[in-house]
């Protein structure tokens, strides 16, 4: 099943939600919408589920149009943050809830809903919970209790929102790896919306970065990482490190120091130069771009971070190996290996 | 846990057993003669039976209260909100002379329910109404904070499993409601069972049709037959407790398939 979005909008009062968003999903995806709080990708998930509808815009699946059904009638699965199982029913019947509710015309005999419902429970790896109640299962187990539930009525697409925001880091990392073999298992065109970046870099084929009711960056996890398209992407995943520059008359300045580095091709004014910390190269004094005067170090795990007050003025933090020699005090020449530098 | 106990005892326990003791005066032949007599029988079946309905009415109405007041936002709403807690505030017998001059025969709507031939103000009909008017706050308030706790998500859920509007509704929000439901009718039925002020201004108070046992008591006890009216008063206790008991297990049968989150 493809989707296809087409500028779509919605505003809650004044708060524009979604602000024109355009997007292609593939058969088969596993598409992660990543973006801080209020960019709009819960309500994109939303609108796609038929539990929201736009103020204007398109949604279709394989060429049909979306909007004209309700959320009964899309066949979508949906998994909520909070799992939204129901309490007053066992684990079995919550999966087999969907199969019970269909027309009496399509609806399976009892012996054909128990076979599915236990062929569900065993793809999530919880038949022996069928008996339980939701309250008497933990975060993860609900979850994917949720998620077969979902499956239960064969849908053309399953969306999840924030599936794992409300668990803990360890099950959460299990759970991210369980989740892209069972969707390799299923391969059902799927989209998760997280505001975690590893999260969404290590689970999904492809990345969509929104902020503020806009696609910032479209691409594979490699490509947003890589090469962000805007200033926003580049802050917004990885840990980077952002200094205002001036360019003028073909020299890039942070202050009134000017950078050795190349400002071909840059549109003279104020510009943001980004640099990955760990991109940042320790030298001898005199050696690289920047110039500063060591702070503090720490050390973090393969890495030890040290926080610099450039001749700028600015102070950053950079990580850098193990086995150079950093003292708080040493001045220290910092050469970026790589950088972006996006106008405003 | 003394403390709680003799509280206990003092204000519940003692009156009751005092009552129970009164009626051991009756031998059993003048027990059973009280409360086979017509009038009595009546009397219980009036007030029982009428309460039980305006119960299931307040039930069914109660929650499409409950309903609009929690999950709609509409002008005045918090007025409106306000407006249940009346008949729990409003002293009983002014709930029931405001009753009785709305549904007599020249009042507001007495007038033109008349002419339609139906008679509500004293007769049966105008005891269910009282009881109907006090019992709506109980299952309101039992309901409330419950459906509050709800989550809109599930009904959400159930939509994109392919559930109905009404599916949803008798699957899922119902049983979740259960408890609070029964409680609420229990609780209803219960106050409208002792129902004394108001009823008895709008009731007519003919014997054998539209007396209540409550009233039934006080008439016995103004005639000084003491022992007449503690053994209809024993009866109402009894059948009381048995409801009450009744509706307790259901309640925590209904519970125990919702276990604690």
């Amino acid at each position: 099943m493809t989707i296809e979005v087409r500028n779509l909008v919605k505003k809650f009062g004044s708060f524009a939600a979604l602000d024109g968003v355009d997007l292609k999903v593939d058969n088969g995806e596993l598409l992660a919408l990543l973006g801080p709080s209020g960019s709009g990708k819960t309500t994109l998930l939303r609108i796609i589920a038929g539990l929201d509808w736009p103020d204007a815009g398109e949604v279709s699946f394989n060429g049909e149009d979306a909007l004209a059904q309700g959320a009964r009638e899309r066949h979508v699965g949906f998994v909520f943050q909070h799992y939204a199982l129901f309490r007053h029913m066992t684990v079995f019947e919550n999966v087999a809830f969907g199969l019970r509710v269909q027309p009496r015309a399509v609806r399976k005999d009892e012996a054909a809903i128990r076979a599915r419902v236990k062929e569900l429970l065993d793809l999530v790896q919880l038949d022996w919970l069928a008996d339980r109640y939701p309250s008497q299962l933990s975060g993860g187990q609900r979850q994917r209790i949720a998620l077969a539930r979902a499956l239960a009525i064969e849908p053309r697409i399953l969306l999840l929102d924030e599936p794992f925001g409300a668990l803990d880091a360890k099950v959460r990392k299990e759970l991210r790896k369980w989740l892209r073999s069972l969707h390799h298992e299923i391969n059902v065109t799927s989209i998760f919306v997280t505001h975690d970046q590893e999260e969404a870099l290590e689970v999904a084929n492809r990345v969509v970065v929104m902020d503020k009711g806009r696609i910032e960056q479209i691409g594979s996890p490699d490509d947003v990482y890589e090469t962000p398209a805007t200033a926003f992407v580049h802050g917004f995943i990885g840990e980077s490190i952002e200094l205002p520059i001036h360019v003028d008359g073909g020299v890039i300045r942070l202050g009134e120091r000017p950078l050795q580095l190349a400002a071909e091709g840059l549109a003279p004014g104020a510009s943001r130069l980004f640099v990955r910390r760990h991109d940042m190269l320790v030298g001898p004094p005199g050696t690289g771009a920047f110039e500063g005067a060591v702070q503090h170090v720490r050390n973090f795990g393969p890495v030890q971070r040290a926080e610099v007050a450039l001749a700028g003025g600015e102070t950053i933090e950079i990580d850098a190996p193990r086995d150079k020699e950093l003292r708080a005090g040493d001045t220290i020449g910092l050469n970026p290996r790589r950088y972006r530098i996006f106008a405003g | 846990m003394g403390l709680t106990l003799t509280w206990l005892s003092v204000i519940i326990l003692i009156p009751l057993a005092g009552l129970f003791l009164r009626t051991l005066e009756l031998s059993p032949e003048q027990f059973w003669a009280i409360l086979s007599s017509r009038r009595t029988l009546n009397a219980l079946r009036v007030s029982f039976g009428l309460a039980f309905a305006a119960a299931c009415v307040n039930l069914v109405m109660g929650s499409i209260i409950v309903w609009a007041l929690v999950r709609y936002r509409f002008p005045g709403r918090r007025i409106f909100d306000a407006i249940v807690d009346v008949p729990f505030a409003l002293p009983t017998a002014v709930a029931g002379v405001a009753l009785t001059a709305l549904f007599a025969e020249k009042g507001w709507l007495g007038a033109p329910l008349a002419a339609l031939g139906i008679k509500v103000a004293f007769t049966p009909v105008g005891i269910f109404v009282a009881m109907i008017f006090i019992g709506i706050p109980f299952v309101v308030r039992t309901v409330q904070p419950v459906l509050q706790d709800l989550d809109p998500e599930i009904e959400e859920a159930a939509g994109s499993l392919g559930a109905s509007r009404w599916q949803t509704i008798i699957r899922v929000i119902l049983p979740s409601l259960a408890p609070a439901l029964l409680t609420g009718l229990a609780l209803a039925f219960a106050r409208a069972v002792g129902e004394y002020g108001s009823v008895i201004f709008i009731a007519g108070n003919l014997p054998n049709v539209s007396e209540i046992a409550p009233l039934l008591i006080v008439i016995r006890l103004s005639e000084f037959r003491y022992a007449d009216a503690t053994a209809i008063a024993v009866v109402m206790l009894v059948v009381s407790f048995v409801v009450i008991f009744a509706v307790n297990r259901l309640q925590r049968w209904a519970q125990s398939r919702i276990p604690a989150r």
